[in-house]
């Protein structure tokens, strides 16, 4: 085991267990649990609230898939990345104040919530938003803890079960004791941590590699498809590239972990603060990681497996203390997505469920363990399928985003701006998204050139319209017209 | 609180309506910006492609140009178009 770099990630995991019994003074002196410990109590300041929502986002994907198709695609993939910095700016001004204030009126500590009072406490809407919810992001959660798990067992030379209980642990630990103010904060850390890993990561591949323009040369001797937008085959075609701009762009804004941020801010110079300092974060992470991988191919040249490219070039181009001081990065881009969605599950689940069809009139000391039993519960349960995780795992993990954004987007964006749109609209809209979605995903993968998001997103849209028109409003009622 | 009892005529909605279009045309301006640099000037064969500061121009352009365009952008919209709103729930008399 190399002490070098193990020491800087163990001081990294101290600061953030300190962060978490800092964050639970807050939960015993709240007077309302479920607020506090899902929610932060709506307090979330401009900068946390941009690191928590780019950290939330930049997951795995970003620090270890990313930079490893980028060395194998070259620019071409870098620029498809680059379809993320709307994220930076677009969720928080589409969501925005409206959803601010709806979730206020509301009370809604969810997204369920909101869709629940937006629409009527219809019934059906909850049950098929808490049961997608639950089922998609629960996968999408235990497939990021594989990942955890590789990449501790990669720096530390531990096995893998070993390191999966390190990662385990040190989750489930602090997202019970501090809730949800505990994961925003240590995203803001890992935020911190990522930024200036890149940073540093990307000076030291292009001084190993002798300039950019020494890495460029050599780029095109081997293959000069690597330097044009198509990818090292030609394969990447501009309708192809493009509809990344809704899975990983625009249609992030219907992620259940992206919209509970956008009614956790304190007030709108928050939000307003958050959209600079997110634009500014998530483009120069974005930008940076992807080149990294590219840079890293005459450094590195012939590396087989994409995730291994990012720990490689950390370790050759930068002394052993530093390079353990940059791997937190990713660790912390796996770790700040999965206590999100931890988190986000637990919510469904107490929130969604238990409050809502077990006990409705559960004591603020009831829900408190409930919240602390469920949340220890899925963690030991995720921990045990990412001991040896099942094919039906990968398979619901492949297509958690874009069935959740096909499912939600609508729903969420209609609700807020459509008046007329009403439950039975919703109820359409979701079937005949997250349906159509499995169906283009399993049957017609990229039908028409096109990520297999576009078209479901596409029909989700005309069943919402549709059916909204055919069938009675309830939702806009006669109060409205007499308050106007 | 129920939907039906929101009072749509609120006038902060009317800012947040207007502030989600900025949000909607700032997407436009950076779609059209990334793929108009990338793939009007990386369409050419590679051999012809020139060169900013080491990366190729079409990538310089759309990838480096256009993230630094978009943070700047915001930052005008945030200072000069966005309009500060109470989330705090007035009492209301209904």
């Amino acid at each position: 085991m190399n002490w070098q770099v193990m020491f800087p990630l163990v001081i990294f995991v101290i600061s953030i267990f300190v962060v978490g019994f800092w964050s639970s003074r807050y939960l015993k002196n709240s007077t309302n649990f479920l607020q506090e410990y899902f929610l932060g109590s709506r307090e979330l300041g401009g900068f946390i609230l941009a690191m928590t929502m780019v950290a939330t986002y930049g997951s795995a994907s970003s620090f270890i898939g990313g930079p490893g198709t980028a060395y194998t695609q070259g620019l071409g993939w870098v620029l498809l990345a680059m379809a993320q910095v709307a994220t930076g700016y677009f969720t928080l001004l589409i969501l925005g104040k409206k959803f601010a204030i709806y979730a206020r009126k509301y009370k809604a500590i969810t997204l369920i919530d909101f869709l629940r009072s937006r629409y009527n406490n219809n019934k059906s809407v909850s049950i098929l938003a808490a049961f997608s919810i639950i089922i998609f992001i629960f996968s999408a959660m235990a497939a990021q803890w594989v990942g955890g798990a590789r990449l501790i067992e990669s720096i530390t030379g531990l096995s893998y079960t070993s390191a999966l209980f390190i990662f385990a642990i040190c989750v489930i630990i602090y997202v019970i004791i501090g809730g949800f103010r505990a994961v925003a904060v240590t995203d803001t850390i890992q935020g911190i941590v990522m930024l200036v890993g890149t940073f540093i990561i990307l000076i030291g591949t292009i001084i190993a590699g002798g300039g950019i323009s020494n890495i460029m040369a050599e780029l095109v001797s081997e293959n000069p498809n690597l330097v044009t937008p198509f990818g090292h085959d030609g394969g990447l075609t501009p309708a192809y590239v493009s509809s990344f701009w809704i899975l990983v762009g625009v249609g992030v804004v219907a992620l259940p972990q992206v919209t509970v941020r956008a009614m956790s801010y304190k007030s709108s110079k928050a939000m307003h603060r958050a959209l600079v300092t997110g634009t500014i974060v998530v483009g120069f992470i974005m930008l940076g990681m992807h080149l990294i991988g590219v840079f890293a191919r005459p450094i590195l040249p012939g590396i087989e497996v994409g995730d291994t490219v990012m720990p490689m070039i950390t370790m050759e181009v930068l002394p052993p203390w530093l390079a353990g001081v940059v791997l937190a990065a990713p660790l912390a881009a796996i770790m700040s997505t999965v206590d999100s969605l931890l988190l986000l599950v637990s919510s469904a689940v107490v929130k969604d469920v238990y409050l809502n069809f077990i006990k409705p009139e559960a004591t603020n000391k009831q829900i408190k363990q409930v919240s602390f039993s469920v949340t220890t519960v899925l963690g030991i349960l995720v921990f045990a399928i990412a001991l040896s995780p099942p094919d039906l795992l990968i398979w619901l993990n492949l297509f958690a985003f874009g069935g959740l954004q096909s499912a939600f987007i609508w729903p969420v964006i209609m609700g807020l701006y459509w008046q007329r749109g009403n439950e039975h609209g919703a109820l359409a809209s979701m079937i005949v998204g997250a349906s159509s979605y499995i169906i283009i995903h399993n049957f017609a993968p990229n039908m028409m050139g096109v990520h297999s998001v576009v078209f479901p997103i596409l029909f989700s849209l005309i069943a919402f319209v549709l059916v909204s028109f055919l069938t009675k409003n309830s939702s806009f009622s006669s109060t409205n017209k007499l308050h106007a | 609180m129920k939907h039906s009892q929101i009072d749509q005529n609120d006038p902060r909605f009317k800012i947040a309506n207007k502030e989600a279009l900025i949000g909607v045309a700032l997407v436009v301006i950076n779609f059209i910006w990334w793929y108009g640099f990338a793939y009007g000037l990386g369409s050419v064969p590679p051999e012809e492609y020139t060169y900013v500061f080491g990366l190729p121009a079409w990538f310089f352009y759309s990838c480096v140009v256009g993230t630094l365009l978009m943070i700047v952008l915001v930052i005008i919209v945030v200072k000069g178009f966005l309009t500060e709103v109470s989330f705090e729930e007035e009492e209301e008399n209904r």
